[in-house]
């Protein structure tokens, strides 16, 4: 006896549909075999699929089973495939209607209870359930409302045998709550906790507004990470298309929060400088996203710079430069998104007491030429925005509170709304400081254009008509600094 | 004898040669020596060699007790730079922010009227005083402790080509010399005997830039230290000079009202009202953008454009994240 259900395998980041096919052969050798190109995780599944047809008080056919995952050639990860096999089986021994499993996409782990387990990648196995012409979705009850965003009916539920009992018509599924967005949002770090520092918020007003890559550079201990973590904050939430963008992703990483799917506030990843090259770029047998593709549409924040290995960050120009990764396996080529904001910070020398007036500085010519020539130029000419934060004085930190992160919000937003509208132009006397800067300061055709744009966000932020003197000046005050060894 | 055929024999046996030895073995040297040849060499490689014997050599520098044999140039200048007026700038390696700007100051003001700004090509104040030079499009000469061929440092390799695009680099040793530290003093002997000035702009105690300074005062030069704080070691040495009679610079013009040279009248940049009131508080010591921030009353958007207003104007540079007003207080 044979039955079929459909389900879905993620390649990179999207969903290739797979037919599991169970077939039936009566006997007295009890046998159970798995084909397919399956992985570990996958082929364990023989296990919890038995076990889990025990739990919900269903007959395991007897004689020898064969599920079949085609097409065979694709290679199958994860632990998604438990309950379409699980169904599958069931559907060969008639105790669920066939007709009514190939009605239905189905994705879940098995407990050996029986229990139905959320996995990742729901909303691409859910888009592609769509674009297989299916409605529905058989998925456990946390992956509901992520299956809803890709505008399919899921079927949630928490056991195997609600599954069969939905199946059979005995029972309808549990209501889905929509996840349009509006559940409560988790709140960012806000900004008025940051006292002082107005120089470094500046800076992190203007590439919030004009999504500039940005280094923070300075003594350890002055409130640059503290600084950094507040950028999501006061960047515009995404807008809908994007956000689903994000949520595939975080999707299939496993990251989503259960209850409210929909990713809309910009990602903020921060990888710790020990993390491989893979971790950050994406990577692995069957790749998976890394950080930098996690951080699409947000903030990708590397804390001291300098100490990640070479290659990760010369890894990272490409998506600098692209918006996207590209990971070539033996099997094909997979293309992730990560299309980040890099905001990163660094000492000013390995000893950290450069930059402070109250510590000497021991490093040596040597060590500090060896800190600094680990920052390639070309990496170091990506960010638009190189702020040198000295340590504040005592009486600084003692200060009011700063300015809420709500305030500098709404500028943001009226700032990226003014992009949208006509390319600002620059006043003569504008052009005229920024030629001379570039003899003068010796700035490269990046560096210039640099400047340009950066002084265009500081004209948007001013709401001013034109790109004028002031705003190329302060553009040209947040250059890159001499002292980062870029002469 | 040749000049030549010393500095060739000086190279090849890697000593310090100055007058012509007595021993055989440099009667056997001088036999087999194909001057020519040697002097085709260095053609190829675009270098030339100017003896103590050529009319061509710096007065100056025949005026020490020992000048070497002949200098070896690179760089697209007449050796006639060489006997050009000439103002050495030199100090500590490992400098501070403060050491490092009034380096770059007094290159570009020295330059700017003329002078030739003399270094040595090391780390810190030496390479500050050469790039001061260049930005005021003057001449400069950097003097090495090794062959002209070797960029030493190797992280000022670039200066060096710079440096070579008007200026020269040169050097008593012929190319392929390696740099060694008993041939510094040397070096030093020879920056402070083509200047008619040397001015020390910070050293420690034991510093190579006061041999430089026992060097130019030995050749009867005038030697200026810039004073630093009496706390901080990077100034000892410069601090004791002034002490043994050192003439303290406080600005450029010292060191041109020395040479006979008129002071170019010191423009005033126009300032807009912010800018003036950050030099005000820089007058009294370094200070963030923040500090400026809340001693001026203005807001850091202001701030960040009034700072680049006064760096391109040359009145204010930064260092990690400090600004200093670099313009000597009168």
């Amino acid at each position: 006896m044979l039955a079929r259900t459909v389900t879905h395998a993620l390649v990179g980041l999207d969903a290739r549909r797979v037919d599991v096919e169970a077939h039936l052969q009566g006997g007295i050798v009890s046998a159970f075999a798995l084909v397919g190109l399956a992985d570990r995780a996958c082929s364990e599944a023989k296990h919890r699929v038995r076990s889990g047809i025990a739990s919900a008080e269903l007959q395991w056919p007897g004689g020898r089973v064969t599920v079949n995952l085609a097409p065979a050639e694709l290679r199958k990860e994860g632990s998604g495939f438990d309950l379409p096999i699980a169904l599958a089986i069931l559907a060969a021994s008639r105790q669920v209607p066939p007709e009514r499993v190939v009605e239905h996409a189905a994705v879940g782990e098995l407990g050996l209870n029986g229990r139905l387990r959320p996995v990742g990648g729901v909303l691409a196995a859910a888009e592609g359930a769509r674009t297989s012409g299916l409605t529905k979705l058989l998925c456990a009850a946390e992956c509901a409302a992520e299956a809803s965003l890709a505008g399919i009916e899921p079927i949630a539920v928490r056991h195997l045998a609600e599954a069969v009992a939905y199946l059979r018509g005995e029972r309808d599924p549990p209501p889905v709550e929509s996840a349009n967005g509006h559940g409560p949002e988790r709140p960012c770090p806000d900004l008025a906790d940051v006292r002082g520092q107005e120089r470094a918020r500046r800076a992190l007003e203007l590439a919030a507004a004009g999504g500039h890559n940005l280094l923070l550079a300075g003594p350890p201990g002055i409130g640059k990470t503290m600084l950094a973590q507040r950028l999501p904050g006061i960047l515009p939430r995404l807008p809908p298309d994007e956000a689903l963008e994000v949520t595939r992703i975080h999707s299939v990483a496993g990251l989503l929060p259960p209850g409210r799917p929909l990713v809309t506030v910009p990602p903020f990843r921060a990888p710790h400088h020990t993390a491989s090259v893979s971790a950050i770029v994406g990577g692995g047998p069957g790749p998976k996203p890394g950080e930098a593709s996690l951080a699409h549409r947000g903030v990708l924040f590397l804390d001291e710079l300098a100490e990640f290995p070479r290659n990760a960050l010369e890894a990272l120009r490409q998506p600098l430069e692209d918006g996207a990764i590209a990971v070539a396996r033996v099997a094909g080529r997979i293309v992730f998104p990560a299309r980040f904001q890099l905001v990163a910070t660094m000492n000013l020398c390995p000893c950290g007491a450069r930059g402070d007036p109250a510590a000497e500085c021991t490093c040596s010519a040597a060590r500090l030429a060896a800190y600094r020539d680990k920052l390639s130029r070309a990496l170091l000419d990506r960010f638009d925005l190189l702020v040198t934060v000295p340590r504040p004085r005592a009486r600084e930190l003692g200060g009011e509170p700063g300015e809420a992160s709500a305030a500098v919000h709404a500028r943001v937003s009226a700032a990226r709304d003014r992009a949208e509208g006509p390319k600002l132009r620059r006043a003569p006397e504008a052009d005229e400081l920024l030629s001379k800067a570039v003899d003068r300061l010796a700035l490269s055709a990046r560096g210039r254009a640099r400047v340009a744009r950066v002084a265009r966000t500081a004209a948007l932020l001013a709401a001013a008509e034109e790109v004028r003197t002031e705003h190329v000046a302060e553009a040209l005050s947040f250059r890159s600094p001499s002292e980062l060894g870029s002469r | 004898m040749s000049d030549i055929t010393l500095a060739a024999f000086a190279a090849e046996t890697g000593g310090h040669v100055v007058e012509e030895p007595r021993e055989l073995r440099f009667k056997r040297f001088e036999r087999g020596f194909d001057a020519a040849g040697f002097l085709r060499s260095l053609e190829e490689r675009d270098f030339r060699f100017v003896g103590r014997s050529s009319p061509a050599f710096p007065r100056l520098l025949l005026e020490l007790h020992d000048p070497p044999p002949g200098l070896f140039l690179r760089g697209a200048a007449p050796p006639e730079l060489l006997t050009r007026p000439a103002v050495a700038i030199v100090g500590a390696r490992a400098c501070s922010s403060y050491g490092a700007q009034v380096a770059r100051l007094l290159g570009r003001e020295l330059a700017a009227v003329g002078l030739v700004v003399v270094s040595g090509l090391a780390r810190g104040v030496d390479g500050e005083a050469h790039r001061g030079a260049l930005e005021a499009g003057g001449l400069t000469v950097a003097v090495l402790g090794c062959g002209v061929d070797r960029d030493y440092p190797a992280g000022h390799a670039q200066l060096a080509r710079r440096i070579c695009e008007r200026g020269l680099v040169v050097s008593e040793f012929a190319p392929g010399v390696e740099p060694a530290p008993w041939r510094f003093p040397a070096r030093n002997r020879i920056i402070a005997g083509l200047a008619a000035a040397t001015v020390i702009v910070e050293a420690r105690e034991r510093s190579g830039a006061l041999i430089t300074a026992d060097f130019a005062l030995e050749a009867g030069r005038e030697v200026f230290a810039v004073p630093g704080e009496i706390t901080s070691a990077l100034s000892a040495g410069t601090n004791g000079l002034l002490r043994l009679g050192a003439v303290p610079l406080t600005s450029s013009a010292d060191v041109l009202e020395q040479l006979g040279l008129e002071a170019p009248q010191a423009k005033t940049p126009s300032l807009g009202p912010e800018a003036s009131a950050i030099l005000t508080v820089l007058a009294k010591q370094p200070a963030g953008a923040d500090e400026l921030s809340r001693a001026t009353g203005l807001g850091a958007a202001a701030i960040a454009t009034a700072l680049a207003e006064l760096e391109l104007a040359g009145v204010v540079a930064e260092a990690d994240g400090l600004f200093r007003g670099v313009m000597p207080q009168q």
